[in-house]
């Protein structure tokens, strides 16, 4: 009983982390651009394939492999930037939606023209015993899936809190025109923006690949439950997206146990339209702070 | 010039704003057919109390009465269609539309079509467009706006927008009109010109207007009465002379220190 | 309405209607029947869309409610297939009104986000509830009235279109009149509509009835043409192609949602011979579209033919 609610638990874990860094990345490019970039998703695609191609196809040794693929994923969220984002001139909000969806769709063709349609594996970083909790097995992978999302979200609050540009990066999403006058380059912001969250984005896909396989057309699914992270804990909230991503991870892994597999996906998705529909400013956001906000 | 009927009635009404209180207490008539400003300084509440008339914000405690009904926490469309019709302190106009669009979505709120049944009203041109198309020319001559029909709102002047808003807010036929700062952002041929097309409203279509302004100049020459709003209080509503030699405006605008000389005039 | 409008609306399905004549090959006529198809979703979008300015990710829902309830009902239940069609719309016009009431707060972003839950909602039911579950079903009956039934190609053809032809007259007749006008008021501001008697909310609602109205219709043709469905044709893919339809014809004109309709409903079957990148294709279409040609193919067409003339009637 307690094993088998410990193995699901520990798998919502471990998918939970990715949905976390994702809500992560979309706070870091909405909090410096007030887009919500429903490409996201892609990035930790590109982190899983990018990181079989380098490990595996190059053979590249470990670090280099990585390494290799944080720049590559940081690459691809400059070039969407700079050639799409930024030549936009006063774009509206619809067109922002589109343009995201559309660099989304891009995206997906890339990686499908590069990988095809068949879903990519490699061995996990350490190889050795899974670890016997009560009975649960836990493999050493998602050891190193959660431990590496806690340490990404520490690094990422102390880069926002401690540092002059992550601070000039919140500054700009509270009101562009104030950054600028106190001589922050805005417009560098914002592309720096969609590179972290790139990189964010792909040290999740790169971490729970060996894990869950991946293959060229998850992104959209990892979009809406990241998003769904990201809102249960107030949009722009980096805290409240990391707990949100557990959440929605925990639920969506008893569902599967408990209920039925097929319904995996509709947690999510019912979670997100309820949160939607009746508390948009999020679950853990107390109501004067969220008459602040615009939806 | 005007009657002594009570076309508006604000009594008693409170608004708090997450613990900071907005309006205190505030009561405030407006009598059919005159001109009333709403004068005081940034952050008295006076944007608070047009939004809680026109049914943006609801109040916490209070009643508003429009013709002896209450209209409190309506929602606004309600309300525009009771005859309160407004203006916006930054001017709220559909920026896509030619002028003449604008003023003829102004007419719908008098000439509703149901929406589904429009689609099978198949003549080239309805009756009921024609004519609101007809009244819409006739309204842009009468605010001088005849020549610019064809030209998407946005790229008006501010001041040809502002006017534009006005006549859009006329279209509805409302009983009562609430101009928040219409001459912000205006020159001063501007404002008078404004001025002017204010006074008309009232004395040709016979509409009342309730406006908020910091055009001391505007309010002196146009208002019938003038009412004074500090943090969120009324502290004086009379004629405009009664309320320029009220003592506790002067203070509210230029503080308690001053030295001030009888029958200072807060225009200048 | 105008008569320029009448007049586009007769030439286009004139010319619609001879196409038969001239094309032999009924591959070609049923890539036709898809674009007639698909152009009576995106016209549903683009009022919603360009019109009343409400963004939707999730019309490939209503679409697919529209075959699936009233495919079920004619193959399980033993509707008449006009009555099974009627009822799909019912269906979808309530879950417009479902979805559509608590999304009314909710703008841009929110809305895209709200919506595309809701159609992977209804995929996800469609996959686990749906007869034959993710393969789908067959045998569903070919839409019939009064004992005659529609089969061959040609007849789909013009049966497709003659539907499309006046749900398009419906659509410009409702878009050229007050409401039209209103509706493009919202579009731009919803503090203004309000402050002169529109009551926005409920504006809103219709609107979206209206346009899950036309996706469900078109999904019980759809249904009833193929004879058989499953889940994929109702993914999330579908609805980001609505859209893109709607987007590269122009959102802010009917006629460029026809045209996008056949334009991307044709495009992957001149590009057969790059099967494996039709994504691709679509991505690159797209985002060029958004960054070079915001306004859509119509809008730009209709300018140069204008200017043409213009310069012509200089001349004389």
């Amino acid at each position: 009983m307690l094993t088998v609610f410990l193995q699901f638990l520990f798998s919502g874990l471990t998918i939970g982390a990715v949905y976390a860094l994702v809500g992560i990345g979309f706070n870091i490019i909405y909090n410096s651009t007030s887009i919500i970039n429903l490409a996201q998703g892609e990035f930790v695609v590109i982190g899983g394939l990018l990181m079989w191609f380098f490990s595996e196809s190059l053979k590249l040794p470990f670090f280099a492999a990585v390494l290799c693929t944080l720049i590559s994923s940081g690459l691809v969220g400059l070039l969407i930037e700079r050639l799409t984002i930024k030549p936009l001139k006063n774009p509206d909000l619809l067109l922002m939606i589109m343009i995201t969806i559309s660099v989304s769709i891009v995206l997906r063709g890339v990686l499908m023209f590069l990988f095809g349609k068949e879903p990519y594996v490699y061995p996990p970083f350490t190889e050795g015993e899974p670890i016997n909790i009560y009975g649960a097995i836990i493999q050493q992978q998602t050891l190193w899936v959660i431990s590496i999302t806690l340490f990404c979200i520490i690094l990422l609050f102390l880069f926002f809190k401690r540092t002059i540009t992550g601070k000039a990066m919140l500054a700009c999403a509270v009101n562009p025109t104030a950054a600028k006058l106190a001589g922050v380059n805005v417009s560098k912001m914002v592309m720096l923006s969609f590179i972290l969250s790139a990189i964010v984005g792909a040290i999740g896909g790169m971490t729970i690949t060996p894990i869950s396989l991946m293959e060229y057309d998850k992104g959209p699914m990892l979009s809406v439950k990241g998003f769904c992270a990201a809102i249960m804990g107030g949009l722009g909230s980096n805290r409240g997206a990391v707990i949100g991503g557990f959440i929605i991870g925990i639920l969506e892994s008893m569902t599967a146990g408990y209920v039925h597999s097929g319904l995996k996906d509709a947690v999510a998705l019912v979670i997100l339209l309820l949160i939607l529909f009746f508390k948009p400013s999020g679950i853990f956001i107390t109501k004067s702070m969220s008459q602040l906000r615009k939806f | 010039m005007y009657g002594v009927i009570n076309l508006l009635s604000i009594k008693g009404v409170f608004k708090n704003f997450g613990g900071l209180a907005a309006l205190q207490n505030v009561n405030l008539n407006v009598r059919q057919g005159e001109i009333k400003a709403l004068i005081g300084p940034n952050g008295a509440g006076k944007t608070t109390l047009l939004n809680i008339i026109s049914g943006i914000h609801r109040l916490d405690k209070g009643e508003i009465l429009f013709k002896d009904e209450k209209i409190n926490n309506l929602p606004p469309s309600k309300i525009a269609n009771k005859g309160i019709s407004r203006t916006f302190q930054h001017v709220e106009l559909f920026g896509n539309m030619t002028v003449l669009e604008n003023i003829m979505v102004g007419f719908y709120a008098r000439n509703k079509t149901s929406f589904f049944m429009d689609g099978f009203k198949f003549s080239f041109i309805t009756d009921s467009e024609k004519k609101i198309y007809k009244k819409s020319r006739e309204f842009l001559e009468y605010v001088k706006l005849g020549h610019k029909i064809n030209e998407i709102a946005l790229n008006l002047p501010i001041g040809e927008q502002r006017i534009l808003e006005i006549a859009r807010a006329l279209a509805t036929e409302p009983g009562l009109i609430l101009l928040d700062e219409p001459a912000a952002g205006l020159n001063i041929r501007e404002t008078r010109e404004l001025g002017e097309i204010i006074k008309r409203i009232r004395e040709e279509l016979g509409i009342t207007i309730l406006l908020v302004e910091h055009d001391m100049e505007l309010v002196m020459n146009i208002s019938d009465s003038v009412a004074v709003l500090n943090f969120g209080e009324i502290i004086a509503d009379g004629t405009p002379m009664e309320v320029q030699k009220n003592r506790d405006v002067i203070v509210a605008y230029l503080g308690e220190e001053e030295e001030v000389q009888p029958g200072y005039n807060v225009n200048t | 309405m105008k008569k320029e409008d009448f007049m586009v609306f007769i030439v286009f399905f004139i010319f619609v209607g001879l196409l038969p004549l001239f094309i032999e090959s009924n591959y070609a006529l049923t890539i036709g029947i898809f674009s007639g198809i698909n152009a009576l979703v995106a016209i549903g979008l683009c009022i919603l869309m360009g019109y009343a300015g409400q963004v939707s990710l999730g019309q490939a829902g209503f679409y697919g409610i529209g075959a699936y309830v009233s495919s079920i009902l004619s193959v399980y239940y033993g509707f008449p297939v006009i009555l099974g069609i009627l009822s799909a719309m019912i269906v979808s016009a309530i879950a417009a009104v479902v979805l559509a009431v608590p999304a009314l707060r909710l703008k841009g972003h929110y809305l895209a986000v709200a919506t595309l839950g809701f159609g992977e909602i209804i995929y996800v039911i469609l996959n686990e509830w749906g007869p034959g579950g993710p393969s789908g079903f067959g045998d569903i009956p070919h839409f019939n009235i009064a004992g005659y039934s529609i089969q061959t190609t040609k007849e789909s053809f013009y049966f497709i279109w003659i539907i499309v032809a006046i749900v398009m007259l419906y659509s410009i007749n409702l878009t050229k009149s007050n409401t039209g006008r209103i509706l493009r008021a919202m579009h731009d501001s919803d503090t203004a509509c309000e402050a002169i008697g529109i009551n926005v909310p409920l504006l809103k609602i219709k609107v979206f009835i209206l346009s899950a109205l036309y996706a469900s219709l078109a999904g019980s043709l759809y249904s009833h043409y193929v004879t058989f469905i499953s889940p994929s044709s109702f993914s999330l893919f579908y609805s980001i192609l609505i859209l893109m339809m709607v987007i590269v014809g122009g959102s802010k004109n009917l006629w460029g949602a026809v045209a996008g309709a056949i334009v991307i409903t044709v495009l992957p079957e001149l590009l057969r011979k790059f099967q494996e990148l039709d994504i691709l294709v679509y991505g690159f279409i797209l985002t060029l579209t958004l960054m070079f040609f915001r306004k859509g193919l119509v809008p730009i067409i209709s300018e140069k033919i204008k200017n043409v003339r213009g310069y012509k009637f200089a001349k004389h």
